[in-house]
């Protein structure tokens, strides 16, 4: 049975809803939609175990990376596909895509430093299209500019590495930092944790790789945009970010890829190691390609995050605002190892349309005295179904543990559907756990009445959705608090006017 | 003149409640609208506010110049009209504060006066809050989020309040008021009256018009006002009930 076969249709009940579904359901702008043309090259569509030593290949890996890639793969095929989140897709056919595609240039083999190639001049409109400053004169952020397959250009490293800070592509960490790479590659997300995690193993394409040295704090926000371009292909970028004793850094992310008709998939795997007094706030703003208003040719977001809070005093916070995407799996989670570690996730999940998320956090409380924070604000809008599945799981040694967990859903219009699968398992009786849920709506009524005070509907809009994730949105680097909350307008306005 | 209904008509979901219904309201006048229920006093509001759920199938509105019909509910407003509402919904996560600065320099922006920045604000707001004895904390909280019926509807006159708008339309504002909250209503009603501005004060029951006392009297029935008068016909309403008036007017077609 297909998806849109199962998934119901509900019936308008009466007029209350029709002004905000029908102010909804106009034509979203995505801007980011366009798609470059320029030459590529891009293998055949398919998965065996030739394209993961293609891959290895094509980015000339040495012997123990191709062997991690083959020994994932290889367990890979024994798994299945899990579909037990709360969401509708049909079973992927890995045949049907192909695992690498690259802009040709000069020596884009992945081997060579990409800061000194030239830059495929419609790849680099496109990044100027997108915001992203890939010339390093934009002061405060390092970027690292990953297009389909590879970074194409990662801007301040010169400057980052005299302070000793590692920022480059992960292609090169494996070429330049091999020792590095393999301390930390696979510690924090094995090959083996999950379907996606064993897939994106084995056909990474590229990402980044952070490392910050001991009581170093960086002194810009590092940042990595992944633009998907090539059509049918999957993106398996591969992040890593390591932050030595006493260091401190801001990692931000952002994403976008063009419409497409048919679904495009991401498959990602990010790893952070956060040391003994160390710091890592990593911002991710994901605005995938929703697909249309069924949702059809969207982003399939299929991304395992997870950090470990490895020194005493570690702490790590993860900050999202999810706006696109046909369907999204990703639960940024960290394992509080190290005693007095702290983990902090605070979420904004929008769904709209026909969009599906399944997302949450898992706070694992292993050292002492280890404390976490997860508020996640849910808007559900059209006939989306946005669930939070969180997990805070508190082991025997965790003497004195702490978590505060606030998840707030709101729900506009009255086809959407909000979901809440909170998991608390105890396992030690000095713990303190609270847990709040509220629920709320913006109906017809609501928007009314701002209209009779004289505000418009898209201010209302606004100002109702960003008065509900005021709370998580003021936890975002600055310029990425200001694009998510603009993000969120927009994902909700449609062509107003 | 402030307002003008010439004939007005309207439906909701095919079925017809207002049935020509005429009313002329000039600045400074309060006029009283009473009606049993299902007369249409509740649609005269919604359709005069704007709310789409309701079709106009015939007759004009003119509102201090403009015709009304061709404007979208927050056009209304900025222009200067106000609904305080039946049953005042909440707005959680956003501030009392929030929600009234954004309408007041929306207004204002229409007036062509400057916006009024948090601290500015906060001073103009203070002596309405007195007025209509809110609670200190009124501004951070959520829009009528935990507020009382009766605290909710108190809100919804010291938005009137700080909003000072032209044509007040007051809805049923009574239902569900205790004494004293009615006292506060009424009173911060009374201190909004001037020579610039109007209220049509809807209602079942004659116990607000006690306080407010009104200039001219609508009795509503049926989609139409069969019979006007001065605040006499209050007490007439007393003697007769509604029930009485609309023989009378029967009778006399």
């Amino acid at each position: 049975m297909t998806d849109s076969a199962q998934i119901t249709e509900l019936n308008s009940a009466g007029t209350q809803y029709q002004e905000i579904d029908s102010l909804l359901s106009k034509n979203k702008n995505y801007k980011e939609g366009f798609f470059t043309t320029t030459t590529v090259e891009t293998f055949a569509k398919g998965l065996d175990e030739a394209t993961v030593r293609a891959i290895s290949a094509k980015k000339n890996e040495p012997e123990w990376m191709l062997d991690f890639r083959l020994k994932a793969f290889n367990h890979w095929l024994t798994l299945e596909e899990p579909h037990w989140a709360k969401m509708l897709y049909v079973p992927l056919d890995y045949q049907e895509y192909s695992y690498y595609s690259a802009p040709e240039c000069s020596a884009c083999d992945g081997s060579a430093d990409s800061a000194e190639n030239e830059i495929d001049p419609e790849v680099a409109k496109a990044f100027a299209e997108l915001g992203v400053p890939l010339t390093g004169e934009d002061s405060n952020v390092a970027v690292d500019a990953i297009f389909d397959s590879i970074s194409v250009s990662t801007t301040k490293r010169e400057d980052l590495l005299e302070l000793g800070i590692i920022f480059c592509s992960f292609s090169e960490a494996v070429h330049d930092y091999p020792e590095l790479v393999q301390k930390y590659m696979g510690t924090v997300v094995p090959y083996h944790d999950n379907f996606f995690a064993a897939l994106n193993s084995a056909v990474a394409s590229d990402g980044t790789f952070v490392y910050i040295p001991e009581n170093v704090r960086c002194p810009l926000d590092l940042s990595t945009y992944f633009r998907i371009n090539e059509a049918k292909t999957g993106q398996f970028e591969r992040t890593i970010v390591v932050a030595d004793k006493g260091s401190y850094v801001s990692y931000l992310e952002g994403c976008s890829a063009p419409a497409r008709d048919t679904y495009q998939l991401h498959a990602a795997v990010v790893e952070v190691v956060v040391l003994e007094d160390a710091e890592v706030k990593y911002s991710t703003v994901q605005n995938w390609y929703p697909g249309d208003d069924d949702c059809q040719g969207g982003i399939l977001n299929f991304v395992t995050k997870r950090g470990l809070c490895e020194g005493k005093n570690s702490k790590l916070s993860w900050t999202q605002a999810e706006t696109g995407s046909a369907i999204t799996w990703k639960y940024p989670s960290c394992i509080l190892k190290g005693d007095n570690s702290i983990g902090e996730f605070y979420s904004v999940a929008l769904t709209n349309r026909r969009q599906q998320a399944d997302t949450g956090t898992k706070m694992i409380h292993i050292g002492k005295n280890t404390s976490s924070t997860i508020i996640a604000k849910g808007l559900s809008a059209g006939r989306s179904e946005n669930t939070y599945r969180g997990l805070v799981r508190i082991l025997p040694s965790a003497e004195g543990a702490r978590n505060f967990t606030q998840c707030d859903s709101m729900l506009i219009g009255n086809q959407c559907g909000a979901h809440t699968f909170p998991y608390i398992e105890v396992e030690n009786a000095t713990a303190q756990v609270e847990h709040e849920a509220t629920t709320s709506r913006i109906g017809d009524d609501q928007l009314f009445y701002c209209k009779q005070r004289g505000i418009s509907e898209q201010n209302a809009i606004s100002m109702i959705v960003n008065g509900f994730c005021k709370d998580v949105l003021s936890e975002l680097p600055l310029e990425f608090a200001q694009e998510a909350e603009e993000l969120l307008s927009l994902s909700l306005e449609g062509s107003v006017g | 003149m402030l307002l003008k209904v010439e004939n007005l008509q309207a439906k909701i979901d095919e079925k017809q409640i207002l049935k020509g219904l005429n009313l002329e309201v000039r600045a400074g006048e309060v006029h009283a609208i009473m009606g049993p229920n299902g007369a249409g006093k509740s649609t005269l509001a919604s359709v005069l506010a704007g709310r789409d759920d309701y079709e106009v199938t015939a007759g004009t509105v003119d509102f201090d110049g403009e015709d009304l019909l061709e404007l979208a509910p927050d056009e209304r407003a900025r222009k200067g009209l106000f609904l305080a509402f039946q049953y005042p919904v909440e707005i959680p996560g956003v501030s009392n504060k929030l929600f009234m600065q954004t309408a007041l320099n929306g207004i204002r922006a229409e007036q062509d006066l400057p916006p009024l920045d948090m601290f500015d604000f906060d001073e103009y707001a203070k002596d309405k809050i007195e007025l209509l004895n809110m609670r200190d904390d009124l501004l951070e909280r959520s829009v009528n989020v935990g507020f009382s019926g009766g605290e909710k509807k108190r809100n919804d006159i010291f938005q009137m309040a700080l909003l000072a708008p032209k044509l007040c339309i007051l809805d049923e504002t009574d239902s569900g008021l205790d004494i004293d909250a009615l006292g506060l209503v009424a009173n911060g009603i009374n201190t909004l009256r001037s020579p610039d501005r109007g209220f049509i004060v809807v209602t079942h029951y004659q116990r607000l018009l006690n306080y407010i006392k009104p200039d001219y009297v609508h009795v509503l029935y049926n989609g139409q006002i069969i019979k006007s008068g001065g605040f006499e016909l209050v007490h007439e309403l007393e003697e007769f009930g509604y029930d009485g008036i609309v023989q009378q007017h029967e009778q006399a077609q």
